[in-house]
């Protein structure tokens, strides 16, 4: 039985592979497009426009892209992985020298009317990118500390960009991202709290040089009532807005803080605020429960994966979606500091939907090939 | 194989201890997320819901443009309205039915009303009606019980109690353009209104003022419960002009059924007392928008309604260019005072003819004389003598064809040709006809207006470089350049300027000045002296002139002369200068000049100074330079 499958995956036509593709997965992912549409329909004052209709265009695009990724053979993602890392700090390096500058950072890459964030797709490649280093390797030789010193670098490289874009959020995501494969490569746990020790120590010279603002999000974020109408202004509206939503919310539409314009990017980064606000703590932990149960059918893909590429890049991707929702969500409710990272698939932005739905392109490709043969690593 | 489990079976471990994780950051989320919106949800329900904190900005009162002696010119009036909240009443329609028993309500403004409320939130208020009277006002407060949904507020609007004669000096007010943002928040506040013309333009940083913020607890509705806390903001700042009011309203009175303007100078300082341009157009009109069949009326009027003619009309000075290239000649040596020079009626110059305005000619005439007389043969060769260089380059240090220091957005410089400048534009060479055409005031050359006041006031103040201007005070501070002292003197020498002072002198004063007819009344206590112009709009073909001159009344309007006037009074002190055109007035002696005659009669008889007991010496500047308030009354 499992020998017939395999044989048939070495060589699954368009029809199979489209036909492997996880159609519950794909629902889920519409699920939460389509609650998106009905916040920034809400977000507008009730009109399609200007963010709702758009933000329908860019899913369908978006998902017409995650289906062509998903039929891309995992082994030619394997074999590009250095190539596609490349071009990311490539695009990165672009953007540092000829990005617009939005919001006082230079994050975006105007391609011809829609904007790219790098630093966004970075986390992918990177992704890819360790995972194929690891995917060769024993545990023996995970265990050993000069085997690890290149994806380190690897690792460094973008985040360092990033950082210098200004983009602190981003440049934690993707630290966050890069551990996690590490993690499930299976490093030692000690060598994570040595990591961890560094960083604690390193946290005092390190916010010196943080640029003002970011800092100024600290502080904030520390007491948000030491100046309301300046930088705390943000979060306690934000606050405002969720407590006032209560158990069942006020229903869509609704929501004065929203509609009311007390809340600030009410269509990005605070569209899970509005939500709340309309829809309550029911509808708030509904959408969290969706976003969880992508997350984790992303590990239940890794789990199901034969090949350790598949495993990590399923478990990096997974872990980057969490990511989002979990900065996103905190961040609103006051519990990290505000670091301008959208809810993917809700908020309105094509950079980050695009980057996510690419990524989660990926996801299903390691499911539709989750079988196939992949010379394992020398030793492994 | 045994490895790649072992691997494998790590990776398993690892990922559900991943998956754990996020569960329990998600748990944490969740518990976090009842707190704020279950555990908590009355005390943030209670902020966001009757007492939320809205933070309004406050727009400042825009400053208001008062005249010299502190009398608006600009100022707001509190526009009293009504908004509808259809949230609030059960029946829109009778909301309004009864809201129309105590003011009219159009059935256009109904259907408004009603589709802004389909489009709107059903707690946005509407308008209504806006610019009610107080007595409106009050019957809808004391009928509110019947009107449900009915607010009232009040908000500010321009107005402008000078109307017409100010229009082009003030300006006006409108709502902001997209290219208008400047960064300034208040920008956005809707209702708000910059200044697009004048002075409303040109001073309206000063006087829009910073906007305050206001924190105000609002409930669901927005209404406001209380206020909470206010930042002020600064309120724009009054701008007291130099213009006398009173004269302003004369002068424009004066000249309201002509085209044309009229300027009156502080030739001791540059003050600008009034300038007029006419036809007018009521500046509260742009405050609400223009309707467009007003808007083409105003624009493909022949008469230029909406142009400030006083600083952006370009008219050829004719002959009150004459003292400018008499005081050239003078500075060259190419003539003396005393020379006499012959005026036949015609000089020729090879094939071309230059004819005299008077056919037979004047005789021999020295300089007082063919300026008091207007000889054109006197200066065709004054000038042919003198070059169009340097009477260009004295034109310019008296004002003409140079910016000058007015505030007013649109003024024009005008034109004084060179021979490099004609080498540039036209790309031909200078002609020497041409000089002695521009020794007449006519040709490339071209002026505004002010620009003469300025000229005639340089050339009667003792030869100080006076620049003319609007702006006497802001937010009660006196600004620079209201002292005499504040200004160069240009380097003229005083023997000069009494040639012209006496020559001006003798074009109204005696009988055969072009202007006696003119002459200030007795009864007005002193003399004016001045110089009349007279500028062709059309080129008078020798078939014409053989034919003999029709009477310029006999003309089609457009073929008319303009006809000008520089003046100043009195001739013995002089303060004041004034220049009128009045476009197609026919001639200069028999149009421009008695508007002169009466604007500057007025200017004398309101002349603080000459009220005062002792009068005080007209070039004492204290005088000028007390308080705004005190000028009058």
């Amino acid at each position: 039985m499992m020998e017939r499958r395999l044989a048939r995956e070495r060589g699954m036509s368009l029809t199979e592979k489209l036909a492997a593709v996880s159609w519950p997965f794909v629902a889920l992912l519409c699920a939460l497009a389509a609650v998106g549409y009905a916040m920034l329909y809400s977000a507008a004052g009730g009109a399609a426009e200007p963010w709702a209709f758009r933000h329908g265009l860019r899913f369908g695009f978006g998902l017409l892209l995650l289906i062509g990724i998903a039929l891309i053979d995992i082994r030619l993602i394997l074999r590009l992985a250095w190539v596609l890392y490349a071009v990311g700090v490539g695009l990165l390096v672009l953007v540092a020298l000829h990005g617009e500058v939005g919001k006082g950072a230079q994050r975006w890459l105007d391609l011809g009317g829609f904007q790219l964030q790098p630093s966004e797709l970075m986390k992918i490649l990177l992704v890819i990118a360790l995972a194929a280093w690891f995917h060769r390797a024993s545990l023996e030789r995970v265990g050993n500390p000069l085997f690890l010193i290149p994806p380190l670098v690897a690792t460094a490289i973008p985040v360092v960009l990033v950082l210098r874009q200004p983009n602190l959020g981003t440049a934690l995501i993707t630290l966050m991202v890069a551990g996690s494969v590490f993690f499930a490569a299976g490093v030692r746990w000690w060598k994570f709290a040595l990591v961890l020790a560094a960083v604690a120590i390193a946290a005092p010279v390190a916010y010196e040089s943080l640029h003002d603002y970011q800092r100024q999000r600290i502080l904030t974020f520390l007491d948000p009532w030491s100046d309301p109408l300046g930088s705390g202004y943000h979060i306690i509206q934000s606050k405002i807005a969720l407590g006032s939503g209560g158990l069942f919310g006020r229903g869509w539409l609704q929501g004065t803080q929203g509609q009311l314009n007390f809340l600030p990017e009410k269509q990005t980064d605070f569209i899970f605020t509005m939500l709340a606000e309309e829809w309550g703590f029911v509808g708030a932990v509904s959408v969290m429960l969706l976003n969880l149960t992508v997350v984790l059918y992303g590990l239940a893909i890794a789990l199901g994966c034969r090949h350790q590429f598949g495993r990590l890049v399923a478990t990096g991707i997974s872990v980057n979606f969490f990511l989002y929702m979990f900065v996103n969500i905190a961040m609103v409710m006051g519990m990290i500091p505000v670091g301008g990272v959208p809810l993917p698939l809700i908020s309105h932005g094509g950079s980050a939907m695009l980057t996510v739905l690419i990524g989660f392109g990926v996801l299903m490709s390691v499911h539709v090939h989750r079988a196939v043969e992949i010379e394992a690593g020398e030793d492994a | 194989m045994k490895r790649e489990s072992a691997r494998r079976a790590l990776f398993t471990r690892r990922v559900l201890l991943l998956g754990a994780g996020k569960l329990a950051l998600t748990a944490a989320l969740g518990a976090r997320l009842y707190q704020l919106q279950v555990v908590e949800s009355e005390r943030y329900t209670l902020l966001a819901e009757e007492n939320r904190i809205s933070v309004r900005l406050i727009p400042p009162p825009r400053g208001r443009i008062l005249d010299r002696f502190g009398e608006p010119i600009a100022a707001n009036r509190q526009n009293w309205r009504a908004m509808l909240v259809a949230e609030r009443t059960d029946d829109v329609a009778a909301t309004l039915a009864n809201v129309a028993q105590i003011v009219p309500i159009s059935e256009a403004e109904r259907a408004r009303i009603e589709r802004e409320i389909r489009r709107r939130r059903r707690f946005v208020p509407v308008m209504v009606r806006d610019f009610l009277s107080w007595e409106e006002m009050v019957r809808l407060e004391v009928n509110a019980p019947d009107l449900p949904g009915i607010l009232t507020d009040v908000g500010t609007h321009r107005v402008y109690p000078g109307g017409e004669a100010f229009a082009h000096v003030v300006g006006y007010v409108a709502p902001p353009a997209q290219a208008d943002l400047d960064g300034d928040p208040m920008l956005e506040l809707p209702g708000i209104r910059i200044g697009r013309a004048g002075l409303e333009r040109a001073h309206d940083r000063v006087l829009r003022g910073r906007a305050g913020t206001v924190q105000l607890e609002v409930n669901v509705v927005g209404r406001v419960i209380r206020e909470v806390g206010r930042e002020e903001g600064a309120p724009g700042q009054d701008v007291t002009t130099t213009l006398d009011a009173g004269l302003q309203r004369k002068v424009a009175e004066r000249i309201a059924n002509d085209s044309g303007a009229a300027v009156i100078l502080d030739v001791r300082n540059g003050e600008v007392l009034a300038m007029a341009s006419s036809p007018s157009f009521d500046p509260s009109l742009f405050e609400s928008g223009v309707s467009a069949a007003q808007w083409r009326e105003w624009t493909t009027n022949r008469r230029a309604p909406l142009i400030n003619k006083a600083i952006a009309g370009l008219y050829a000075p004719g002959s009150t260019f004459k003292m400018v290239v008499a005081l050239a000649a003078l500075e060259a040596r190419t003539v003396t005072p005393g020379e006499r020079i012959v005026c036949t009626g015609v000089t020729e110059l090879g094939d071309a003819k230059f004819h005299c305005w008077r056919k037979g000619g004047h005789g021999a005439l020295d300089m007082r004389e063919a300026i008091k007389q207007s000889c054109d043969c006197y200066f065709y060769e004054v000038a042919r003598r003198t070059g169009i260089d340097r009477i260009a380059a004295m034109a310019n240090r008296f004002g003409l064809g140079v910016p000058l220091a007015i505030e007013l957005p649109g003024a024009r410089s005008g034109l004084v040709p060179t021979r490099a400048w004609k080498q540039a534009t036209l790309g031909k060479p200078w002609a020497l006809g041409e000089t002695l055409v521009h020794g007449i005031g006519q040709g490339y050359i071209q002026t505004t207006p002010l620009s003469l006041a300025v000229m005639t006031a340089r050339m009667v103040n003792g030869g100080r470089a006076v620049e003319p201007h609007l702006t006497r005070a802001i937010g009660g501070q006196l600004v620079r350049g209201h002292r005499a002292e504040d200004w160069p003197a240009m380097g003229i020498p005083e023997a000069h300027l009494r040639i012209m002072r006496e020559a001006m002198d003798g074009v109204v004063n005696e009988r055969q000045g072009t202007a006696w007819a003119s002459r200030l009344p007795p009864e007005a206590g002193a003399r004016m002296g001045g110089k009349t112009g007279t500028t062709q709009v059309r080129r008078i073909t020798l078939a014409e002139r053989e034919r003999g001159l029709r009477r310029q009344q006999d003309l089609p309007y457009e073929w008319r002369h303009h006809a000008l006037f520089v003046g100043y009074a009195p001739t013995d002190q002089p303060v004041y200068a004034c220049a009128v055109v009045i476009e197609h007035g026919g001639g200069g002696a028999a149009s421009a000049a008695p508007v002169a005659r009466d604007i500057l009669t007025e200017a004398l008889a309101r002349d603080p100074a000459r009220r005062r007991t002792p009068p005080a010496p007209s070039l004492q500047m204290a005088e000028v330079s007390r308080p705004a308030e005190e000028g009058r009354r």
